[in-house]
Parts: structure tokens; sequence; C-alpha cells
């Protein structure tokens, strides 16, 4: 048992590989389902390529399952930006995924401009940036923008939401 | 089929001010993308794809190819005054360009980049031209079986090839075709993987796809470990080249091109080994071998018009069979279709005045670049000093607006924030995005090659091979997957270039072993060395020395 849970530990990657086989059991399960009387004109069938991909997928994650509690491990990417030295840093992703949530509940009620403007804030301040009235008046200005500039250029109507005749 | 007059009236087309207008866009855009982190053509494209819905298609392909080109010339500035690269092909760059910069040299060091990547780019288009039509010609004879095969190798070399990991790759492209399934079956009226949601039986939009891999999963890793310590951004002026720096760097320039333009055109080639081979010759034939890894002007003009070839050659299988190979011709592919344009080989005969219009405007692009970005480099320079969280805010700003605007619905943005948490985990854990692009966007395609297939053979088999062609393709497949094993049986027969090949990949130790193995090429391993060597040099071991070695295995920037 220890050394089943030490060999456990660290292999967050074990993830992957249970995702892989879940999206695999998925594809198979939905391709057993449709049913296809044989036809001349189309003999392969819209059953083909579903199970393939399936069992691609199932085999991949058996393998990455056996990769990984061999001691392989893939690279995490690297990049200007990327800081590897430290682990990931979930203070800042749950608010960045925080305001998305926010503007995909707000877009369709409060209509573009404010969600936009949510969104654009939210991340800012997510990030790290502590202008609360500079970033507010940025994401209201590019909300505002693109509103527009999609309106009036390109013949996209966003929503307009609440503000429905302000703007 | 007269090129020389089909290519004129291409430039006639794309002379025109509005057209020269999106060409001036598309390039200003490409390289301010190609110069922030974060952000790459690929992404721009797909971004802008349902903007340039309202263009005619033409302008939105000059646009777009302003942005390919762009995106190319943008990351080698960052490379050169970053010394981290943000894509895979810029790693040498990144080596050499920026020892040059801190050597107090950057303005040569950008002009021999810029300049490299304007002849390679412009000797690249030109072989293009006269490429292309000769695939055509091949291509046209061919039926579905050689087409289902062609697809094939395309799909297996670019995910067993490019990359570290074999095996993650082909998880990547197993999630990317499972993604492209989704949706009803055009042939049978089928729903596959809709789940009775009526939102999914159109499938799933490549563009919020695109985006979500590339824009939100980019933003959503680079958030979990931003780098909080500012960047040393080595400041310059106007890019200039001495005679001498002229005379160090026209031959690399030409070898580097030669290099490049092959490799880009195979289905697997990619810019990563020809940049790198392009700077094992010029560190071979220097006069001044002392020099590289401290600086060398040669290993800056090579490898740039390596990286710069290869994207030109990428455009030969893409726009004569409709393959992509990178991430930015597969969102153009795609872009092709939202069009209703049908890619493939009929593209020059149904669309040549789009095609021609579209090569002309390469031409225009590199030209504007090098006139364009010369005198600007000490602005492209200043946008690196963005502030981050803006950056990054902006990035999820623009993906969610860009998605929702496709088809107006709450519901894409779901998917857009579902699919770039996959992307999130992705990167996080290794396994290429390119695979699942290319398998989401030639899925749907070679399912409906293979079906023709078979519909034509009345269902035997065999029918898959009844070309000559397509046994040819199967068995470059063959030795495509075979490749680990053969590398094996030669590395037994070889055990002491086995422990310098060993020691430098760092998975290959534990997994070797059994049939997961990580794939220990000499590419790759090889691919390391001018890193160490040049951390070994240096004087100033940094931190970021160590940021110089390829660690984005085999993806490029989206």
């Amino acid at each position: 048992m220890t050394s089943l849970s030490t060999r456990l530990k660290g292999r967050s990657e074990l993830g992957v590989a249970a995702l892989l086989g879940a999206v695999g059991a998925l594809v198979l399960f939905d391709a057993a389902r449709l049913v296809v009387p044989y036809s001349q004109s189309d003999p392969v069938g819209p059953k083909a390529l579903p199970i393939i991909v399936g069992s691609l997928l199932l085999v991949c994650a058996v393998m990455l399952a056996v990769n990984v509690l061999r001691g392989g491990h893939g690279e995490a990417e690297a990049g200007e930006d990327i800081d590897l030295s430290h682990p990931a840093d979930w203070r800042t992703i749950l608010p960045l995924a925080g305001a998305f949530i926010a503007n995909i509940l707000l877009i369709d009620w409060a209509g573009w401009v404010i969600s936009g403007t949510v969104l654009f804030w939210g991340s800012v301040w997510a990030l790290g940036s502590r202008h609360y009235v500079r970033d507010g008046l940025i994401a209201l200005a590019l909300a505002l923008l693109t509103f527009y500039g999609f309106y009036l250029g390109l013949g996209i109507a966003l929503p307009a939401g609440l503000l429905e005749g302000i703007l | 089929m007269d090129i020389l007059s089909s290519l004129m009236d291409g430039f006639a087309t794309a002379l025109t001010p509005m057209n020269l207008l999106y060409a001036l866009i598309g390039v200003l855009l490409g390289t301010a993308v190609g110069v922030l982190p974060g952000i790459g053509p690929a992404m721009t494209v797909a971004l802008l794809l349902p903007v340039a819905m309202v263009l005619e298609p033409t302008s939105a392909f000059i646009m777009f190819a302003g942005i390919y080109y762009g995106g190319m010339y943008g990351g080698s500035t960052t490379s050169i005054l970053l010394n981290t690269p943000g894509e895979s092909s810029s790693v040498i760059t990144a080596i050499e360009g920026n020892r040059m910069a801190k050597a107090g040299k950057a303005a040569q060091a950008l002009a021999t980049a810029a300049i490299g990547s304007f002849v390679a780019g412009t000797i690249g288009t030109a072989l293009l031209v006269v490429f292309t039509p000769i695939v055509v010609e091949f291509a046209v004879s061919l039926g579905s079986p050689s087409y289902f095969a062609i697809m094939v190798l395309a799909l297996l070399a670019v995910t067993a090839v490019l990359g570290a990991s074999r095996l993650r790759g082909f998880a990547s492209l197993g999630l990317g075709l499972a993604i492209g399934l989704v949706g009803i079956d055009s042939v049978s009226g089928q729903r596959r993987l809709t789940f009775g949601q009526p939102l999914l039986a159109d499938g799933l939009d490549i563009v919020v796809i695109a985006v979500a891999i590339f824009a939100v999963g980019e933003a959503l890793w680079v958030a979990a470990h931003l780098r909080r310590t500012p960047l040393q951004i080595i400041p310059v002026g106007r890019p200039w080249m001495g005679k001498q720096d002229w005379k160090r760097s026209w031959k690399p320039w030409l070898r580097g091109t030669a290099f490049g333009f092959p490799f880009g055109a195979l289905p697997a080639g990619g810019a990563e080994i020809p940049t790198f081979l392009s700077y094992v010759t010029e560190k071979r034939l220097s006069k001044h071998p002392e020099e590289f890894g401290k600086g060398a002007i040669e290993g800056v003009a090579g490898p740039e018009a390596a990286n710069n070839a290869a994207a030109a050659g990428t455009l030969t299988p893409m726009l004569a069979l409709g393959l992509p190979t990178n991430a930015t011709a597969a969102v153009m592919l795609a872009a092709f279709t939202q069009f209703g344009i049908q890619p493939g080989p009929l593209l020059f005969e149904n669309e040549g005045p789009l095609v021609w219009a579209l090569i002309a405007s390469l031409f225009i692009g590199n030209t504007l670049l090098l006139l364009v970005n010369l005198p600007l480099a000490p602005v492209w320079a200043k946008l690196l000093r963005l502030p981050r969280p803006y950056l990054y805010a902006g990035i999820l700003f623009f993906a969610t607006l860009g998605a929702y605007s496709v088809n107006l619905q709450a519901f894409d943005l779901v998917i857009l924030l579902v699919v770039g948490a996959l992307g999130f985990m992705m990167r996080r854990f290794g396994l290429p995005v390119l695979p699942l692009i290319l398998g989401l966007i030639l899925g749907p395609r070679i399912e409906k090659q293979l079906r023709q297939t078979l519909q034509l053979s009345a269902g035997d088999v065999s029918g898959l091979w009844s070309e000559p062609i397509a046994v040819v393709v199967y068995i470059i497949v063959a030795l495509v997957l075979a490749w680990p094993l053969l590398f094996k049986a030669w590395r037994r027969m070889r055990p002491r270039t086995a422990v310098a090949v060993g020691g430098g990949t760092v998975a290959a130790g534990p997994a070797a072993g059994g049939p997961t193995a990580e794939r220990p090429t000499a590419e790759r391993t090889t691919a390391v060395s001018p890193g160490q060597a040049a951390a070994a040099d240096g004087k100033t071991t940094d931190a970021n020395t160590a940021d110089a070695t390829p660690a984005n295995h085999g993806q490029e920037k989206s």
C-alpha cells in the first residue's frame, strides 16, 4: 500500500491518462449506439472512424499510464513569460476563470459592454495589476470600442443588454 | 498553364490600393503578435476569421499572408532582444542572436535576421511558384485512395516526427479527431457525440476550438507561471550592417534557404530541423568558429533564412494538396473552408485568381516587412515592455470576442472555457498542440476520402492500395512508424554513441525499455548541444541561458 501511494505521488499526469481513457470510452460508447443499415453506397458507414479514434485514445491512455508509472513525464511548455521554477499559481488562475465565467453569465443579459468590462477588469486584477480606476477606464473603453467597431465596421450586433437604447 | 502571366495577374490584384492596405495591416499585425509573447500568427488568423468573413476572400487571404510572414519576423526580434525563444524554430536565433545583442551588436543581429528573412522569403516564394504547379499537375491525377494515404501520412508524420514524445503526440491527435467527430455525419445523417444537444449538431466551430486551444489555453498557462521579475530587454536603435557583416551574411542566407524550403515542403519537415542543420553547417564552414556561442553573425543569418524558407515551403503542400503542416497553415485551410472554397489540387483551377493574388502578396508582404520593419525595430522593442496583466487580459478579451462573434451564442463561450482548460492541461503535461489542430481539421476530410475509396471498390478493402502512389505512401508511413525501432537497433550496434545520445534526453532512461519509449532521435538530442555549448562558453551564465534550450518540444508559437 505504501509503495503504491509513493508511486502515485507526483503522478498527476495519470489524470491525463484517465481523461484520455474517458474520452475514448465515450467515443466508443457513442459509436455503439449508432444503428446503421448496410448500404452499398457507403460501405464504411459512420461507425468506422469513431471506433478507430476511440481505440486510439484507449491505447494511448493505457500506454501513457504505463509510461508515467515507469517514471516518464511530459515536459511542461516553456515561453518568454513563463517561469517554471514556481508551482502553478492557483490564486491567479481561479479569479481569472471567475472573470471568464462572469462574462459568460452576463453577456446575454447585461450586454457585451458591461460583461466585457467585467472580463477585462477582472482579468487584469487577477493577473496582478492594482490600478483600479485606470484599469476600469481601459476596460470600459475597450468594450465600447469593440461594440461600436463591430456594429459599424462589420455589421455584427453584439448584445446591448441592459444598456439597450442608451448605446 | 502560363505561370508567369497568372502571377502577373496576381500582382495586378494584390497591388490595388485596398489590397495593399490589407497587406500592410497584415504585416504590421503579424509582426506585433510575433513580437508579443503568448500570441502568434495561428491564433491571430483564427481570431480574425469572423472579422475577415465580411471581406472579399482575396483581401482576407492577402492579410493572412502578411500575418504569416510577419509573425515569423517578429519572433526573431523577440529572441534576439530577450533570449527566450517564443517558438522552437527561433531557438538557435535566441542563442547566437542574443549573444550578439549582449555584445552590443543588436542592430547588426536584427539587420541580418531581417534581410536574411527577406532573401529567404523571396527565394522561397519563387520556389513555391515553380514547384506548386508541378505538384498540382501530379496531384490532379490522384484518386481517393492516394489522397487518403497522403493525409494519413501527414497526420502520422506530424504526430510522430515533431515533438518530444510520440505517445503524447498520438494522445493529442486522438483528442483532435474526437472533437472533429462531433456533429451530424454528412453521409448518413446520424448524430455523433452530440448527447442530444441541438447546439452540438452542427459540430464544434473550428474558430472556437482553435481560439480556445491557442489563446485561452496559453493565457491560462502563462497566468499560472507568470514571471514576476521583469525580463531584461536589450535596447536597440535602427538596425544596420557594415560591409564586413554583409560579407559574412550572404552565403549563410542562401545556404539557410536551401535547407529550409525542402524541409518546409515535406509533410513533417517543420522549421526546427533545418535551422539546426544550417547552424551546424555555418559553424563548420565559418572562418571564425571561435565566435560561435559568443555571437557569430553567421549563426543568426543562416538559421533565420532557413526558418523563413521553411515557412514558404509549408505553403506548397497547403496550396497544392490542401495539406497543412503547421498551425498557421491549418487555420488558413480552415479559412478556405469557411469561405466555401474547396482546398485541394483543384484550387488552382477553380480559384486561380485568388491563389495567384495570395502568392503575389507573399512577395509584396516580404518587401513590406523589410521596408517597414527596419525603421520600426525600436518600436517593436518597446512593445516588449507592455505590462503583462494588460497583455494577457487583452488576449482573453479578444479571444472571447472572436469566439462569441461567430454565432453570437454564450454556449460557445462555455466550449471556449472547457477546451481552453484542455489546452492548459496539454501545456502542463507536454502534449503537443499541433496534432490536435491537424486532427480536428483533417479528420473529417480523411473520413470522406476513406468512404469514397471503399465506395469505389464496393466495400473491398484492397481498394485502399489500388493506386501505386498509395502503396508508396504506405511504405513511407511504415518507415515513419518503425523509425524508433530502427533507431534502437542502430544504437545497440554502436554502444558508444548510445551513451552520448542517451545522456542528452531526459526521459529516455526509464522509458526506453518498453514500446512507450520517448523519442530519442538524433535531431532532438543534438539540438540541445548548442544551448549547452552556449551555457558553457558564456561568462554570464545567468538563469536566462537555461531558457534557451528547446524545452517547448517542437511546438511553434501559435
